[in-house]
C-alpha cells in the first residue's frame, strides 16, 4: 500500500469529482424535461407520436452509452451541413458532446419511469378533479403530475445513481471526470490498487448522499 | 453497404466474429456473475451478522462505483496481481494475461451484484409456508433447495434477471478499452481506418439492438416455460 500516493492524489480527484458532478447535475436536468416530454407523448393516443416516443426509448435503452457518446462525438462531425450550421459551436466540444449523449440517454429512462408513474395514477384522482370543475390543464399540471413525481421518486433515485457511473464514460471522450483523472494516475502510477480505492470510495461517498437525499424526498412527500 | 461486405474488401466478417466476441464475452461475464450470486445470497441471507456485513460491502461496493473504474482496476491490476503470484515461484518475466478473461471477470463481478440482489430479492419473496411444507414433508436440505425453493425462485427471478442480462450485455462494450476486439472495438477500428465513424458506430448500435431484441425473445420464452401451472 502507498499512503503517500492515496494522500497526494485525493485533492487531484476531489476537484475531479467536481467535473463529475458538473456532468451529472447538467444532464439530469436536461434529461429531466426531455423525459417529461416524452412521456407525455407516450400518453397521446395518436399511434404515430406513441410509437415515436416508443422507439426512442427502445433504441436509448437497448444500446451502450459508450455507442451514444462515439456516435455523438465522432460519427456527427462528419455530417459536413453540421459543421457549417451554428450547432457545430456546441458539437465541436467534447462536453458537450457528453452531457448531450448523457441527457438523451438518461431521458429515455426517465420517460419510461414517468409514464409508469402517469400511469399508476388513479382514475378517480381526475375524476374528482373534474367533478370540481378544474380545467384538464389545471389538473395536469397541479394533479397528475406532482402525484407522478412523488410516484416515480424511488426509481428516479435509482437512475440519478446509475446516471452518476455513467459520466465515467465522458473519459473516453478526452474529459478528465473522477474516473480520467484516476485512469490517468493509475497509468502514470501504475498503482491501480491505491487509486481504485480513493477514487472508488469518492464515489461511494456521492453515491451515499444521492440514496439518502432521494431517501428524504420520499419522507417528506409520503402519502398520509 | 460496400463497408459491411466480407472478405479483404469490407468489415462485415470482421464485425460478424466481433459481435461473436460479444455475445461469448456476455454469457461468459453472466456466468461469472451467477457463480459469485451463489456464493454471496447465501451470505445475504445468513442470520450470522459478519456473514451480512460481506455480502452488503460487495453489493454496495459494485453498484456504487462505475463499471469503468472497476474495468481499470482489473486491467491495470490484473497483470500486476498475476505477476506477484508468479514471482513468489520465482518467474519475473512479463506476463500479459488475457484481455477476454480479464474483462469477462470484471463484467462477472458486475453482473453478479446485481444477480446477488435479484436471487436474494425472489427467496425473500417465498412464502414461509412453502419452507415449512417442505420440512413437514420430512425432505433433506438438498431436496428442499432443489425441488422446492430452487424453481419458485427461478419463476420469480426471471423477469429481473433479464434486465441483468442487458445490463452485463451492454457493459461489455466498456471492455474495448482494453483492447479486446468486440463489437464496440471493431467499430472503433473500422471508423478510424475508413474515415467513416457515424456510420460504423450506428451499424454498432444496431447490432446491440439486434442483440437485446433477440435475447429479450429468447428470454421471454424461459419466462413462459418457468411459471406453467399459474
Amino acid at each position: 500500500m502507498d499512503l503517500e500516493l492515496m494522500i497526494n492524489s485525493f485533492p487531484k480527484l476531489l476537484n475531479a469529482a467536481v467535473i463529475t458532478l458538473k456532468l451529472l447535475s447538467v444532464s439530469l436536468i436536461i434529461g429531466l424535461f426531455i423525459g417529461l416530454f416524452f412521456a407525455i407523448l407516450r400518453l397521446n393516443k395518436n399511434i404515430f407520436i406513441n410509437r415515436f416516443a416508443y422507439g426512442y426509448s427502445y433504441v436509448f435503452r437497448g444500446t451502450p452509452l459508450l455507442v451514444q457518446i462515439f456516435i455523438i462525438y465522432f460519427g456527427l462531425g462528419q455530417i459536413e451541413y453540421l459543421r457549417s450550421t451554428v450547432l457545430w459551436v456546441i458539437l465541436k466540444e467534447p462536453y458537450w458532446c457528453a452531457i448531450i449523449a448523457f441527457a438523451l440517454n438518461t431521458g429515455a429512462y426517465t420517460s419510461e419511469i414517468l409514464r409508469s408513474a402517469f400511469q399508476t395514477i388513479k382514475p378517480g384522482i381526475i375524476e374528482a378533479g373534474k367533478s370540481l370543475g378544474i380545467p384538464n390543464k389545471v389538473i395536469f399540471y397541479k394533479i397528475q403530475i406532482p402525484i407522478a413525481i412523488r410516484q416515480s421518486l424511488p426509481a428516479y433515485g435509482n437512475e440519478i445513481i446509475l446516471m452518476m457511473k455513467g459520466t465515467s464514460l465522458a473519459s473516453t471522450v478526452t474529459i478528465m471526470d473522477l474516473t480520467g483523472v484516476a485512469k490517468y494516475i493509475i497509468s502514470t502510477t501504475f498503482k491501480p490498487i491505491e487509486v481504485f480505492i480513493v477514487a472508488g470510495g469518492i464515489y461511494l461517498f456521492m453515491t451515499f448522499i444521492i440514496h439518502n437525499m432521494i431517501k428524504f424526498l420520499e419522507k417528506k412527500y409520503r402519502f398520509n | 453497404m460496400e463497408l459491411l461486405a466480407f472478405g479483404d474488401t469490407g468489415w462485415g466478417d470482421e464485425l460478424f466474429r466481433a459481435t461473436l466476441m460479444t455475445i461469448a464475452v456476455s454469457i461468459t461475464a453472466m456466468i461469472i456473475g451467477f457463480l459469485f450470486a451463489l456464493i454471496f445470497t447465501p451470505l445475504k441471507l445468513s442470520k450470522n451478522k459478519f456473514l451480512n456485513f460481506i455480502a452488503n460491502s460487495y453489493t454496495t461496493i459494485i453498484r456504487g462505483v462505475p463499471e469503468l473504474l472497476i474495468i481499470y482496476l482489473f486491467f491495470f491490476g490484473g497483470t500486476g496481481a498475476v505477476m506477484f503470484v508468479a514471482s513468489i515461484f520465482g518467474y519475473n518475466e512479463y506476463i500479459e494475461i488475457n484481455a477476454f478473461f480479464t474483462g469477462a471477470f470484471a463484467i462477472g463481478i458486475i453482473s453478479g451484484a446485481y444477480s446477488t440482489e435479484v436471487f436474494r430479492g425472489a427467496i425473500q419473496s417465498i412464502e414461509r409456508g412453502q419452507f415449512e411444507a417442505a420440512n413437514v414433508l420430512g425432505l433433506n436440505k438438498f431436496g428442499k433447495f432443489f425441488k422446492i425453493i430452487l424453481p419458485q425462485t427461478l419463476r420469480l427471478a426471471i423477469p429481473n434477471l433479464s434486465n441483468v442480462w442487458q445490463i452485463t450485455l451492454k457493459d461489455t462494450s466498456l471492455i474495448s478499452v482494453t483492447g479486446l476486439v468486440e463489437i464496440m472495438r471493431q467499430s472503433y477500428i473500422a471508423a478510424g481506418s475508413t474515415r467513416d465513424p457515424l456510420f460504423f458506430y450506428s451499424f454498432a448500435a444496431v447490432l446491440y439492438l439486434l442483440l437485446t431484441f433477440v435475447s429479450m425473445k429468447l428470454i421471454n420464452r424461459l419466462e413462459v416455460k418457468y411459471s406453467r401451472g399459474y
